[in-house]
């Protein structure tokens, strides 16, 4: 059963000489449970494809569904009880004048939980910030300390689908590790589904069943993590970006 | 024995909070030559705060003590705010952690490079204006024409980073400090873009300190890398030795690395031991 269904999904921005076409036809399914990857070019469509999905860019026509119903052109309040996103840029994605405490709470809130308190100082736990940092603002924080409050903000709500924008890539490898590490407990322990960009191989052979290699807006390529381990790809591009992260 | 470019003698960063003062950098001290120097270490380690120290970059209440940062024998505590706006636009660049917010929200990318192009260079506007495209896409940049004409926020992760890097590399820097610069980047741009940091050592005699916590990269990358913990520099050694690193805590973050030729279900963390934050700061002079 699939989580996630994406059909031919076109997403542009702008118009006349400054129209881009930065997801041109991407077809691909997320299971659900699975974890499903998304690498390529700088520039190639990636970050694009997640802000589709939950509704950050208007412009776009083909098919989406979640969880067998389709995705309409609004999202209502219960969508983003489902779906979550963590931002590629953690700076720009926190509030500057709220606090830790208050982005975490506030979250909490709007999905109307009860017992916030706990939930915070679990929360907090879980992505290895503790209770030191409850009451910081992002300014006082470093820049993985930020995309740790991104996380958990993420899974405050408990959502079943993860969509993850270079979680890790602001992360020195001690933190990566266990983050990556709490969100395959996550994924074991209540079932999540990711659909998560990165352009670490290695973390995404970690992490991933299967991924879609994009350039220049198109996927080119799907392929198990098998085949990623073999670096056993077809197209030129994907055997490129396989070669040169040797 | 190279010459001494930068001279970083026993820094601190200090910044007052509810708990008390909290000390992000403790008593670090190294020199810089014409070299790539990397930094890493885990977040929170003082690599950023570093690196915006010695560019006197930190926000009040936050306070910087040193006993010297010097540039080329010019002490940059003693120089007047005034003389340290020079330093920081001319012979010391820094490519910020947080690209897109170093950028200007409501002028278009084109205005921003040819002006600070046209600040460095007497040029026209139209050939500015060439000279911008060309840096563009000498990162990189495929359709530069359309991202001159765009804004910070219509940019990719990694399009951002590309932009400051070009952007920083304009008044032609002794000194250019990339904090993360290549953390968005997938790897056949980021070989692009180090090419070019690494032209600017090579032929032009730029120091660069490298902040990353690619530890892989840096290895391949630098020359000599800087591992912080906890605000003190804990081991100091060459790059293409890292891999060979001492330090409990260095083999530690080695030992966390994902890797496609040996999956395994769990990574494993690091076991901290206070130890490691109470002994004294190696020093990173050459
Ligand atoms: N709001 C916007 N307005 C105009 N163009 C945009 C906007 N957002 C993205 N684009 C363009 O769409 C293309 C794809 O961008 P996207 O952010 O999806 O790339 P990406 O694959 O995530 O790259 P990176 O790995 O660098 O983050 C880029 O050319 C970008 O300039
Ligand atoms: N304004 C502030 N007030 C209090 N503490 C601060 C402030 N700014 C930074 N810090 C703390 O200083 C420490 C060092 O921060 P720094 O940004 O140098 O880390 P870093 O090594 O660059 O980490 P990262 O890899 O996550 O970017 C962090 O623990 C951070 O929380
Ligand atoms: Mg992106
Ligand atoms: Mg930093």
């Amino acid at each position: 059963m699939s989580m996630l269904d994406v059909n031919g999904l076109n997403v542009w921005f702008g118009k006349n000489r400054d129209r881009v076409d930065a997801v041109k036809g991407a077809t691909f399914d997320v299971g659900q449970g699975e974890s499903f990857g998304l690498v390529g070019e700088s520039g190639s469509g990636k970050s694009t494809i997640l802000r589709a999905i939950t509704g950050l860019a208007p412009n776009w026509s083909g098919a989406m569904t979640l969880d067998g119903k389709p995705i309409g052109k609004k999202r209502p309040k219960e969508f983003f009880k489902t779906v979550q996103m963590v931002f590629q840029d953690p700076y720009a994605s926190l509030h500057p004048r709220h606090s830790v405490d208050q982005v975490l709470g506030e979250t909490l809130h709007l999905h109307g939980f009860k017992d916030i308190d706990t939930r915070v100082v679990k929360l907090l736990d879980d992505v290895g910030l503790g209770q030191k940092f409850r009451f910081r603002y992002p300014h006082q924080l470093s820049g993985g300390q930020r995309q740790r409050v991104a996380i958990a903000r993420a899974l405050a709500p408990e959502p079943e689908l993860l969509l993850l924008d270079e979680p890790t890539s602001a992360l020195d490898v001690s933190v990566q590790a266990e983050i990556l590490n709490l969100l395959a407990d996550l994924r074991n322990d209540r079932g999540l589904t990711y659909l998560m960009v990165s352009h670490d191989l290695s973390v995404v052979g970690h992490m991933c069943d299967r991924l879609a290699v994009m350039k220049d807006g198109e996927i080119v390529e799907i392929l198990d993590v098998a085949a990623l381990r073999a670096m056993n790809a077809t197209h030129t591009y994907s055997k490129q970006l396989l070669e040169a992260s040797l | 024995m190279m010459s001494t470019l930068l001279d970083v003698q026993n820094l601190w960063v200090r910044f007052p909070t509810r708990n008390g003062v909290f000390d992000a950098v403790r008593g670090v001290s190294f020199t810089l030559g014409r070299e790539r120097l990397g930094i890493v270490g885990e977040s929170g380690s003082g690599k950023s705060m570093t690196g915006r120290a010695i560019l006197r970059l930190i926000r009040p209440p936050g306070i910087v003590e040193a006993d010297q940062i010097s540039l080329e024998g010019q002490d940059l505590m003693k120089l007047s705010e005034k003389d340290m706006r020079a330093v920081r636009g001319q012979r010391i660049s820094m490519v910020m952690q947080d690209p897109k917010f170093s950028l200007n929200p409501v002028m278009t990318i084109g205005d921003q490079i040819i002006e600070a192009y046209r600040l460095h260079n007497s040029a026209s506007k139209a050939d500015a204006y060439n000279k911008s495209l060309e840096m563009l896409e000498a990162v990189s940049i495929r359709d530069a024409e359309r991202v001159m004409r765009a804004y910070p926020h219509e940019m990719s992760g990694g399009m951002g980073q590309r932009i400051m890097i070009a952007m920083m590399l304009i008044p032609n820097p002794e000194i250019l400090i990339a904090d993360e610069p290549t953390s968005a980047l997938d790897v056949s741009v980021q070989r692009q873009v180090l090419d070019i940091m690494d032209k600017l050592v090579k032929e032009r005699g730029m120091g660069l300190i490298f902040i990353s916590h690619d530890l892989n990269l840096v290895a391949d990358f630098c020359d000599r890398v800087l591992i912080m913990y906890s605000g003190r520099i804990v081991e100091v050694c060459d790059a293409d030795k890292l891999h060979e690193a001492k330090h409990p805590y260095t083999r530690g973050l080695l030992n966390s690395l994902p890797r496609l030729d040996a999956p395994r279900d769990r990574l494993e963390v690091l076991e901290r031991d206070p130890e490691w934050s109470e002994a004294p700061s190696v020093s990173g002079s050459e």
